[in-house]
């Protein structure tokens, strides 16, 4: 070791340096910190501070307005019905999200014939992008030309004459809007419980057997104790996911019906609007469901350990 | 029923129905894509018509939907690139070196995966416009790592974990330096790991559509996500075989990937810092 490393003097300095654990780990780790700091952290900042200020598009800067822009939006029947859509589409999307992952996750950790083709189908809703499989839906529910609604006619659950439309109406549109967030959130949730569910070791199954806790009893004190942080985990990736997304909403009504969300309110204030100021005053309301979302994934990922 | 057919039965009962749901929206869309525009708001030929691929060859030969692909390739590939550039030695210290800090830090990084495109881009759109990006795809690969860095690190870090420790101290007995062993030793046994987070952060590219709408808005220069929604309609006629095959051509390379890598995903994800 010693005469490698005498051989080569110049490189020695720096060799000394790189050997060093600390010093070697924060050179690694700097520059994906760095990039972040200034991509995430500054314009966070910089949202911040334009919600305090009235600039307008095509600035950075405005007049200091205070809290204006948040009294004015807090007393905006549009926002405040925003703040009430996505507050529904989150909690009904995620609920629908839980049980139906619950049940399916457990079916596919089996193996069984035909599990590969029957996975990839169930897969498709999260691998394809979201703004195109929503233009997708703006087919699938289409006033004249639904194909959801020939089945409900040919099923007599509703006459040809009086077909909903899953679009422009606003309780059939939210209806809609929570379907696709719940088709595309599930097979993600899905994936997590099934690392949840085979992540339980083996033992507890034979434990549970010698105590004779079978079916409903294993499954409420057993099963569902173990699998709830993960559960949590996956609900709060989900509310992330729903909550903060804007392609649905702007894609499929752009939020007429009465469907706007706080993300197409932000945008159409901000950028469509031309009120920067506003439209950052409007998506900063996100950040108290966020920062709840990140406390409770540190205290239930720790106990899932999944982090 | 004996109970053993019942259980063998279970995962066809309770998978198969979610699949029909799940993928029925895909299969209505292949059916669409291979109608005549003329025919699709004709009850008469909801389910039985003559097939075509006119709406295909409309897609590649009368729209932008390939410059499209290619510039969500050419985006998608530097990101890749630049995620990996940064997450690899980061994702690897916060494994290894850096102790109990190193799991804070981890976790922090982690939680900025969670702040939205939906919170950001207001003051991001300014900042590019500042530095001339705008309707430049450079836009798009300066902004994406912020996304794709801390997911990458994430998962690197999972399966940085799963690697024992003694193949790295075997290569530092036998007098290679740390980053010699890292590079030689570490890398190559994790290159399964590493093309799961290359796959998964393109597919997060392929998938973003805020900042590619804000910073965007020559159709020449659009991705994908944001090509289609935006530029496939002509006024208000829809050309909806088009836009389904659209659709089509990266949702189901995509799936039949996110299928194949699915279980070293869950390792990733699930193989974090507290381990």
């Amino acid at each position: 070791m010693a005469a490698v490393a005498a051989s080569r003097p110049t490189g020695r300095r720096l060799r000394h340096l790189t050997e060093r654990r600390r010093f070697l780990a924060s050179l690694l780790i700097s520059p994906a910190v760095l990039f972040i700091f200034a991509l995430v952290g500054g314009p966070l900042v910089l949202a911040v501070y334009l919600s305090f200020t009235n600039a307008a598009a095509g600035s950075l800067t405005g007049k200091w307005v205070g809290l204006h822009n948040f009294r004015d939006q807090l007393s905006n029947p549009l926002f405040r019905d925003a703040v009430w859509h996505t507050f529904l589409f989150t909690v009904i999307s995620q609920a629908i999200v839980l049980v139906g992952a619950g049940l399916l996750a457990h079916a596919l950790v089996r193996s069984f014939r035909g599990k590969w083709i029957l996975r990839f189908f169930v897969l498709l809703p999260w691998a394809a992008p979201v703004a195109l499989t929503t233009m997708g839906f703006l087919w699938f529910f289409d006033p004249l030309a639904s194909v959801l609604n020939w089945f409900l006619i040919h099923l007599h659950v509703v006459s040809a004459a009086s077909k909903p439309n899953w679009i422009g109406t606003h309780n059939y549109a939210m209806g809609s809007i929570i379907t696709i967030h719940a088709w595309r959130i599930l097979p993600f949730a899905t994936v997590i419980f099934m690392a949840g569910i085979s992540s339980i070791p083996p033992e507890v199954d034979d434990a549970a057997a010698i105590d004779a806790a079978t079916g409903l009893k294993k499954f409420w004190y057993v099963s569902l104790p173990l699998q709830l942080p993960i559960a949590i985990v996956a609900l709060l990736f989900g509310i992330v996911f729903t909550a903060t997304d804007m392609a649905v909403v702007y894609i499929l009504t752009n939020g007429n019906a009465n469907t706007d969300v706080l993300t197409t309110w932000a945008f159409k204030t901000g950028i469509e609007g031309g009120s920067l100021g506003t439209g950052a005053a409007v998506s900063l309301f996100m950040l108290p469901v966020l920062a709840l979302v990140a406390v409770g994934m540190l205290v239930f990922a720790r106990r899932a350990e999944v982090m | 029923m004996s109970a053993r057919l019942r259980s063998s039965l279970f995962p066809y009962a309770i998978a198969v129905p979610f699949a029909i749901v799940l993928a029925f929206p895909f299969a209505w869309m292949v059916l669409t894509s291979l109608k005549r525009q003329d025919q699709i708001f004709d009850p008469a030929h909801m389910w039985r018509f003559t097939a075509t691929t006119e709406g295909w060859r409309f897609l590649f030969h009368d729209t932008q939907y390939l410059t499209w692909v290619k510039n969500t390739a050419i985006i998608g590939g530097l990101v890749v690139a630049i995620t990996l550039v940064l997450a690899l030695p980061a994702g690897y210290a916060l494994a290894r070196l850096s102790g109990r800090f190193g799991q804070s830090m981890g976790v922090a990084i982690f939680l900025t995966y969670l702040v939205p495109p939906t919170l950001l881009f207001l003051p991001l759109s300014r900042v590019i416009t500042k530095l001339g990006l705008q309707d430049s795809i450079w836009s798009l690969v300066l902004v994406y790592p912020s996304f794709t860095v801390p997911f990458s690190v994430w998962l690197l870090m999972g399966f940085f974990k799963t690697i024992p420790p003694e193949l790295e101290d075997a290569a530092l007995v036998d007098g290679c330096s740390r980053l010699k062993a890292i590079y030689r030793v570490v890398f190559p046994i994790s290159l399964p790991g590493i093309l799961t987070v290359v796959i998964f952060s393109f597919s997060l590219v392929v998938n973003e559509y805020i900042y590619a709408i804000t910073f965007i808005s020559r159709s020449a220069h659009r991705t994908v996500s944001a090509g289609v929604p935006t530029d496939l309609v002509r006024g208000d006629l829809y050309n909806w075989p088009s836009i389904m095959a659209s659709i089509l051509i990266p949702s189901i390379p995509l799936a039949l990937i996110y299928n194949a890598f699915l279980n070293r995903f869950i390792t990733g994800f699930t193989g974090g810092a507290f381990r």
